[in-house]
């Protein structure tokens, strides 16, 4: 069993790099390790815990950022900026219960990580577009920086993007800026009832190639659901165009008010309607939006049992696959074709994981050069090693 | 400005260098004559000039994989070019590079409607996707002021911004995929239609990254449908406090804006002659606030942005009461670099970004700069994000005024630094602010910039003399030193 080691501040954590790049031991890098069961599994001599380094360091409303350090939980910034009616627009995931832990857990860092983001993701952007500035260690124990503190900034590589989405196999960040917006006074849900996977799509592309700025469009079990979000006089009239816009003779339509609003799209955000049994695979696969239902529809045909939604206007399928010992990793890829995009295994027992590829595999000379990424920052790697393999 | 030394032997190879060129793009597409190289000796940095070895013209992605491969393997340098817009010397040549220029690129491949996307290749304008798209009443949202001649590929390598970018992002966040040419000449692609990265996210990497990284040969931006309504607001202020007030009040009231832009009173009077837009002559500070959305939406904040501006003194405050007027209220701010260009032989547009908080502070403190070092400063910026285009205004021909302008230039960058902020917000690094980075990024920081340039380009062929101020080799940037023997940091908690 790996020991581990708890910094308290960011020199702690340079000497514990320092120490760790020294001695050639491996450091399983983690905030609160909300998302173990997520990624490929380590086997590191020493865990990295960053619950240590949190707080928040300056919170600037007016300027839209807020600065905090590695550790600091989720919850704590979400609760900060609601109190001053803002919110992280990317909609980070609670994965809590879905990787059968409990819910509620999780530092925002560790989302900024994995690129998470919820609903809004296809109208505001990822994790990665809101990640402004970090601080932190490289793999050779120098402490740098990248990016800052203001909205427009081309100074040097934007490297905040390589970071997002790193699971921490780049650097270990101890300070991170992260823009943030005024959260919206409406919520609103306009729902059209029954319609299969093709036609719903074609919905939710009408919707989004509107004027009417939806920030959410999912299809979940029958329900296709088209979010609203703004001043009240403006969701009004948005709701009304968005019902002219989509109605047929035979769909019916419903609405759901602000808070059912939110309690929903909360759901969806965590990938809660998948309706999967206990040791059920889970796949999160990322294609063109017209493709989802034919991806889906392909990998009905050789797994029948096999359930998913649609969130991101069809972009994105949260797929629940019976038990297997592949999770029929070539099956769910296979699907993706020629059109493009990326499924990763989001569940599965740790010895399938070990076995097929979690994250999506990259042509040979994509493959090399995210290696030598990699290796221009941490040459001996020491962080997370594996994990996105 | 040092560019790093040319290398003789390279120089004497020319001929070779073209003729194997030639080899790769047949006919017209290799240029190696004065006359013929004269369009390429600067960008629009054009205080800078220099002629490139040889000007290459490729057509192909298999013709650009085959010049960077020949180029790696002979160890020429390469500047790539789009629409030679860059305001920092980003594609600006050296000479003993040779220049690769993707103008022949300026196809629109696909436009894909039902996913919101267009495919095209680099050398399409900006603006030449929305023409592409606007009948279906979509648009590309990042406007760069150069718009109608800068080309995507340009944009992708600069993360070009404009004035709508509060609301819509910049380059980076309207992006879904490239393909590109590494120096090796392996052609890899980055995305596609479809979200995020399956591994690290290199296409981010690559947004910004001012042609040092790889030659981008295919883009693919998301569309946005074109908003309903847009109407602007110009509110004038006697203070330019109450001006930079107004513009936190209407973020902290939870409203972006698409667009908020200030200009201080001699901007106004400039812009003002030189188009007529209407403006208030009195004011010290004038915001043009553009709110966009659905007809009621924007009525509804119009009347909030009154509102606010009323409580913080605005003495002026009107509402485009049709498209004609918006398009009359932005014709001022839009024309205000000409306009100063009427008032003096040369000026220097300075690009810094600062929190906004300190705009008030970073004016006053402009000023003082500006009589230490006798040349006046006009004032024009993107207050919502809190990017600044100070223009220094001086004369070229005397080069006292020259090397005073610079410094002043570079006095500001120190301030933006200084008070929180950035070198550059949305023009780049280049040249032009190159010796500037230590201010902002420690010996540390722009060596692990340089070790992921490493990884692209080993040997520092792509866009040399570009962005980092001292380049070390990679050989010596890989290098790792361990202490061994060190004690294991014992005071730190263990478990």
């Amino acid at each position: 069993m790996a020991g581990t080691i708890r910094p308290r501040d960011a020199k702690e954590l340079r000497q514990a790099v320092e120490w760790a790049l020294n001695d050639g031991v491996t450091l399983d890098v983690r905030g609160q390790g909300s998302k173990l069961a997520l990624g490929k599994p380590m086997h590191c001599d020493q865990v990295l815990d960053l619950s240590g380094i949190a707080g928040i360091v300056d919170y600037a409303p007016e300027e839209l950022v807020v600065t905090l350090r590695a550790g600091t939980p989720l919850r704590e910034v979400e609760a900060l900026l609601a109190q001053r009616n803002q919110m992280l627009a990317f909609e980070p995931p609670d994965l809590g219960p879905l990787l059968g832990q409990a819910a509620g857990q999780g530092t925002l860092v560790g989302a900024l990580m994995g690129n998470l983001a919820g609903p809004r993701r296809l109208s505001v952007g990822a994790a990665r577009d809101h990640l402004l500035g970090f601080s932190g260690i490289n793999g050779r124990g120098e402490a740098f920086k990248s990016g800052g503190r203001v909205m427009k900034n081309v100074t040097g590589y934007d490297l905040s993007k390589l970071a997002a989405g790193s699971w921490g196999t780049l650097a270990v960040l101890d300070e991170v800026s992260v823009k943030v917006l005024p959260a919206p006074d409406q919520t609103r849900t306009l729902l059209l009832l029954g319609l299969p996977d093709e036609v719903a799509v074609k919905a939710m592309g009408a919707a989004m190639g509107s004027s009417h700025d939806v920030s959410g469009a999912a299809h979940v079990d029958g329900r296709t659901a088209l979010r609203l979000e703004g001043v009240a006089p403006s969701v009004e009239a948005r709701l009304k165009g968005l019902r002219d816009l989509l109605a047929t003779t035979d769909t019916k339509m419903e609405e759901l008010a602000t808070l059912e609003s939110r309690a929903f799209w909360r759901e969806v955000r965590d990938v809660m309607p998948l309706k999967a049994e206990a040791d059920a695979i889970v796949w999160k696969i990322s294609c063109p939006p017209t493709q989802g239902p034919g991806v889906v529809a392909r990998i009905k045909t050789q797994r029948p049992t096999a359930c998913a939604f649609y969130d991101w206007s069809g972009g994105l399928i949260w797929l629940a696959l019976p038990a297997s010992d592949d999770a029929d990793h070539l099956l769910v890829r296979g699907a993706l074709g020629s059109a493009g995009g990326h499924a990763t295994l989001i569940r599965a027992p740790k010895s399938v994981r070990a076995a097929v590829p979690v994250f999506h595999p990259q042509p040979p000379a994509l493959a090399a050069l995210a290696k030598r990424v990699k290796e221009s920052f941490d040459p001996e790697r020491i962080f997370n090693p594996g994990r996105m393999g | 400005m040092q560019m790093p030394p040319l290398d003789p032997a390279i120089l004497a190879r020319r001929s070779e260098i073209a003729a194997a060129l030639r080899a790769i793009v047949p006919g017209e597409g290799v240029i190696d004559d004065l006359d013929g190289m004269r369009p390429y000796e600067c960008d629009a940095l054009s205080a800078y000039r220099q002629m490139p070895l040889v000007v290459v013209l490729p057509e192909t992605v298999p013709q650009v994989s085959a010049i960077l491969r020949y180029c790696q393997d002979h160890k020429v340098k390469v500047v790539p070019r789009g629409a030679g817009t860059s305001l920092s010397g980003g594609a600006m040549p050296v000479g003993d590079a040779i220049l690769l220029g993707l103008g022949k690129f300026n196809r629109v491949l696909e436009i894909d409607y039902a996913n919101r996307c267009a495919r095209v290749q680099p050398g399409v304008t900006n603006l030449g996707i929305t023409k592409a798209v606007e009948q279906e009443g979509f648009y590309y949202a990042p406007d760069p002021s150069s718009q109608i001649a800068c080309s995507i590929g340009g944009n992708v390598a600069e993360n070009s911004g404009g004035v709508h970018c509060l609301k819509y992002g910049l380059t980076t966040n309207n992006l879904l995929g490239i393909e590109m040419v590494l120096m090796n000449g392996e052609v890899v692609r980055l995305g596609g239609k479809h979200l995020d990265s399956e591994g690290y996210d290199l296409l981010g990497l690559m947004t910004g990254s001012e042609g040092l990284l790889g030659v981008v040969t295919e883009v693919t931006v998301r569309l946005l449908r074109k908003p309903s309504t847009a109407r602007a607001v110009l509110l004038g202020f006697p203070t330019e406090a109450g001006a930079a007030d107004c513009v936190a009040a209407v973020i902290a009231a939870g409203i972006i804006p698409g667009g908020m832009e200030m200009m201080d009173k001699d901007a106004v009077k400039c812009a003002e002659a030189y188009v007529g837009a209407g403006y208030p002559l009195d004011a010290e500070g004038l915001l043009i606030v553009e709110l966009d959305g659905p007809e009621v939406e924007v009525d509804h904040l119009v009347a909030r942005v009154e509102e606010i501006a009323k409580e913080r003194g605005a003495t002026t405050c009107r509402v485009s009461r049709d498209e004609q007027e918006r398009v009359l209220f932005w014709a001022g701010r839009k024309a205000a670099f000409p306009a100063v260009g009427q008032i003096t032989p040369d000026y220097m547009c300075l690009d810094g970004s600062v929190p906004r908080g300190r705009l008030v502070e970073v004016l006053a403190e402009m000023r003082q700069m500006s009589k230490k070092h006798g040349l006046r400063v006009v004032n024009v910026f993107h207050a919502g994000d809190g990017n600044l285009h100070p223009l220094i205004l001086f004369d070229a021909n005397d080069p006292s005024e020259l090397r005073r302008a610079e410094e002043f230039g570079a006095d500001i960058l120190r301030l933006c630094v200084r008070v929180g902020g950035v070198l550059t917000g949305e023009h780049g690094v280049g040249i032009e602010k190159r010796d500037l980075m230590g201010e902002q990024f420690s010996d540390i920081d722009l060596d692990q910039q340089m070790r992921v340039k490493c990884a692209f380009d080993p040997d520092h062929l792509l866009n040399p003399g570009k962005v980092f101020p001292k380049l070390r080799r990679c050989a010596e940037l890989g290098r790792v030193v361990v202490h061994h023997n060190k004690l294991p940091f014992p005071d730190i908690p263990r478990f």
